[in-house]
C-alpha cells in the first residue's frame, strides 16, 4: 500500500523553480531516506508534503489524502520533527508530550498513563520532571522525535534529525526509528549523512530540484559501482549546477 | 477547545519561568509612571526667587508676601544693587528676580501704571516661560484682591485660568500618554517577541503541521498579554489616583473599553510584526524603532501635535496611541462622555479591524 503518492510535484519562486516535477511513491512501514545537498530542494518538497507550503502545480497524496484539497486530514495522520528539534525548553519533559499529545487531540485520561509508558520505554522515568533545557542535545532529539510519534501518525517526517550529535547517539537515535517502523509507522527522513542512508530501506537523492536516483541503498551501489552510498551521492552531486 | 487551553497553558509557562521578563512586564510599568509622574516633570516647585524693590511699599510688600506663600516660590532675598543682578543669576542661586519700579503703590493708586518687571533665566525657555507665567498670576491675583477692596478705581486685569488642570500637574498630560505606551509595549511587542521565539526554535513549523488550527495559535498566543495588559491598566490606573492624586472623573467602564480597544489594536500590530520577521531580535527592534519611538515623538505626549511640521501631523494622526491618548484625556480627565470621543473609538476600531485582517491573511499566507 502506497501512503506518499507524488506527481510531478513543482514549487516555484518566482524564476526559481526550487522543486523541479518530482515523482515517487512511499510504501507503508518503510524507511525512506530522502537525500540531497543544501539548497536542492528538498525541505521544500517535504514542506508541501506537510501541508506547510503550496505545490505550483503537480499533484501529492499522503495516506490518501490529496496533500493540497484535505491538507486539514493530512495533518492528522502525520508527525514531523523539524531540524531544530522542537521542543520548549522552559517547560519540563512531561509538559512538553502533554502539549504535543493534546495539540493532536489525545484524550485527557489517556495522556497521563501514554507518558509514563513512553519515560519507561526510553529508560527515563527519572527526567520526567526536568526542564528540557537541562537535558544534552542527544536526549532532546529522541524526546523530539517521541513527541512527533507520541499520537501514533501513519507517517512522521524528519527533516535532518540527527544534526550536530555524535555517532553513538545518532545510533541510538536510529533505533528509535526501527521501533517505530516495525510499530508500522512509516518514516520519510531527509539526512545528508550517508551512513545514515545505509541505514534505510530505499534512498532518493536529489540535484537541483530533480530526483536524480531512487532505489535501495543496495541496487544504487551497485547501479553506480560505488563502494558505499558517499560514492554515489557525490557522483551525482557533482552534476549540481546551483552552487 | 482542549488543544486550546493547553496551549493558553503553555503560553502562560513560557511567562511565568521566565523571571525577569515576568519582572519587566509588571513593574516596568509602575516604574515608568513614577519616573514620569514624579521625574519628568513641567511643574516647577519650590523655585528660589529674589526680589529688587527701591519702593518697600505696602503693595510690593503684599506680593512678596503672596509669592513667598505659594508652594512654587521661595524667597532668597532681595538685591540691594541692580548692578548684582547679573551675579545672582550667574550663580546659579535664583531663577527668578522680580523688579519693582520706584513708588511702586502710589503709581498704583493714582496713575494706575505701577510697573514689575520680572527677569527669568532663559537658558531653558520652557522653565523661564512657566516661572514667569506662574509669577504673573500671583501679581494678577493680588492686583484683583486690592481691586475688591475697592483702592484702585478701575483696572482691567487679565485672568488665566486653566481648566481640568488649574494647578498646571503634568501627571495630568503623562498618565494617559504612559498608559498608552506601556500598553504598545506589552502588547505589541512582547506579542511579535514570543511569536519569533517559536520560529527562531522551531516549534512554529512543528505546530503548523499538527491539527490546531492558526487562530487558534493566535488567539492563545495574545491571551496572556492581554491578560496582563489588563492587571498593568489597574495598576497605573490605581497609582495615578492614589499616588499622583490623578482624578478619574469620566466614567471608569468607558475608560476601560477605550483601552480594550487600544489593546486589540496594539496586539494586532504586535501579530503584523510576527509575520513580517523570522528573529526575537528584529522582533524587539522594529517593535522599539517602529512602535514606542512614535508613540513617544508623535503622538501628543511629548511635544504638541500641533507645533509640529506639517507632513508629521499627517503622520501622526496614523498613529493609534494619539487617538488613544486624545480619549483617554477627554474620558479620564474631563470627564466627557461616550459622544464626545466617537470619532476616536471609531478611528481606533477601524484600525484594529484592518490591522488584524491583515495580520490574521498574512499570518495564513506564511503558512500556504
Amino acid at each position: 500500500m502506497k501512503v506518499i503518492e507524488s506527481e510531478n510535484l513543482t514549487k516555484r519562486f518566482g524564476q526559481f523553480t526550487a522543486v523541479d516535477n518530482i515523482s515517487f511513491a512511499v510504501e507503508k512501514g518503510e524507511i525512506f531516506g530522502f537525500l540531497g545537498a543544501n539548497g536542492a530542494g528538498k525541505t521544500t518538497a517535504m514542506r508541501m508534503l506537510c501541508g506547510l507550503s503550496k505545490p505550483t502545480s503537480g499533484k501529492g497524496t499522503v495516506s490518501g489524502f490529496d496533500i493540497e484539497k484535505q491538507s486539514e486530514e493530512v495533518k492528522k495522520n502525520i508527525g514531523y520533527m523539524s531540524q531544530k528539534f522542537a521542543l520548549y525548553e522552559d517547560l519540563k519533559v512531561w509538559e512538553n508530550l502533554r502539549l504535543y499529545g493534546g495539540i493532536y487531540g489525545i484524550e485527557k485520561k489517556a495522556i497521563g498513563p501514554k507518558i509514563d509508558a513512553l519515560l519507561h520505554q526510553l529508560g527515563f522515568e527519572s527526567e520526567k520532571n526536568t526542564m528540557v533545557k537541562s537535558l544534552p542535545l542527544g536526549w532532546k532529539q529522541k524526546l523530539a522525535f517521541s513527541a512527533a510519534i507520541f499520537h501514533e501518525p501513519k507517517i512522521v517526517f524528519l527533516d535532518e534529525p540527527t544534526g550536530g550529535v555524535d555517532p553513538a547517539a545518532r545510533r541510538q537515535f536510529w533505533e528509535l526509528i526501527y521501533d517505530a517502523s516495525d510499530r508500522g509507522i512509516t518514516v520519510f527522513v531527509t539526512t545528508h549523512y550517508m551512513d545514515e542512508a545505509e541505514y534505510c530501506n530505499r534512498v532518493s537523492i536529489m540535484v537541483d530540484g530533480r530526483i536524480e536516483a531512487l532505489d535501495s541503498p543496495k541496487n544504487l551501489k551497485k547501479q553506480f559501482e560505488a563502494e558505499n552510498m558517499d560514492h554515489v551521492f557525490h557522483q551525482l552531486a557533482r552534476r549540481a549546477k546551483r552552487n | 477547545m482542549r488543544q486550546f487551553l493547553i496551549f493558553t497553558q503553555k503560553e502562560f509557562f513560557h511567562i511565568f519561568r521566565d523571571r525577569w521578563t515576568m519582572m519587566m512586564l509588571l513593574a516596568l510599568p509602575i516604574a515608568m509612571i513614577i519616573l514620569f509622574g514624579f521625574g519628568i516633570t513641567t511643574e516647577i516647585k519650590n523655585t528660589r526667587f529674589a526680589i529688587y524693590d527701591p519702593s518697600r511699599d505696602v503693595a510690593t510688600q503684599g506680593i512678596v508676601n503672596t509669592m513667598e506663600k505659594n508652594e512654587y516660590f521661595t524667597l532668597e532675598g532681595y538685591v540691594e544693587n541692580p548692578d548684582q543682578i547679573e551675579t545672582i543669576f550667574k550663580e546659579g542661586k535664583i531663577g527668578l528676580l522680580v523688579v519693582f519700579s520706584e513708588g511702586f503703590y502710589e503709581n498704583l493708586v493714582h496713575t494706575g501704571d505701577a510697573q514689575v518687571q520680572l527677569i527669568a533665566d532663559g537658558t531653558d525657555p520652557n522653565t523661564a516661560s512657566t516661572i514667569t507665567n506662574y509669577a504673573t498670576n500671583i501679581i494678577a491675583g493680588y492686583q484683583l484682591e486690592l481691586l475688591k477692596i475697592g483702592e484702585i478705581p478701575f483696572q482691567i486685569t487679565p485672568e488665566v485660568k486653566l481648566l481640568y488642570n488649574p494647578t498646571m500637574k503634568s501627571a495630568y498630560n503623562i498618565v494617559p500618554g504612559v498608559i498608552g505606551m506601556v500598553l504598545m509595549l506589552i502588547c505589541a511587542m512582547m506579542t511579535s517577541v514570543s511569536m519569533a521565539k517559536e520560529k527562531e526554535l522551531g516549534t512554529m513549523e512543528v505546530i503548523l503541521v499538527s491539527p490546531m488550527p492558526p487562530i487558534l495559535i493566535v488567539i492563545s498566543k495574545v491571551i496572556p498579554y492581554f491578560v496582563i495588559s489588563i492587571v498593568n491598566l489597574m495598576n497605573v490606573l490605581a497609582l495615578a489616583v492614589f499616588v499622583l492624586e490623578v482624578p478619574i472623573v469620566g466614567n471608569f467602564f468607558l475608560l476601560v473599553f477605550v483601552s480594550l480597544l487600544f489593546i486589540f489594536v496594539a496586539l494586532a500590530l504586535g501579530l503584523l510584526i510576527s509575520t513580517m520577521v523570522e528573529t526575537q531580535l528584529v522582533a524587539l527592534l522594529l517593535s522599539v524603532v517602529g512602535l514606542l519611538m512614535p508613540v513617544i515623538m508623535l503622538s501628543g505626549l511629548m511635544f504638541p501635535i500641533e507645533n509640529m511640521p506639517i507632513i508629521l501631523q499627517y503622520v501622526a494622526q496614523l498613529i493609534p496611541a494619539k487617538w488613544y491618548i486624545t480619549a483617554m484625556r477627554d474620558v479620564m480627565i474631563k470627564g466627557l462622555g461616550f459622544t464626545s470621543i466617537i470619532k476616536e473609538v471609531a478611528v481606533l476600531s477601524i484600525m484594529a479591524l484592518v490591522l488584524i485582517t491583515i495580520s490574521l491573511k498574512k499570518f495564513k499566507i506564511r503558512l500556504e
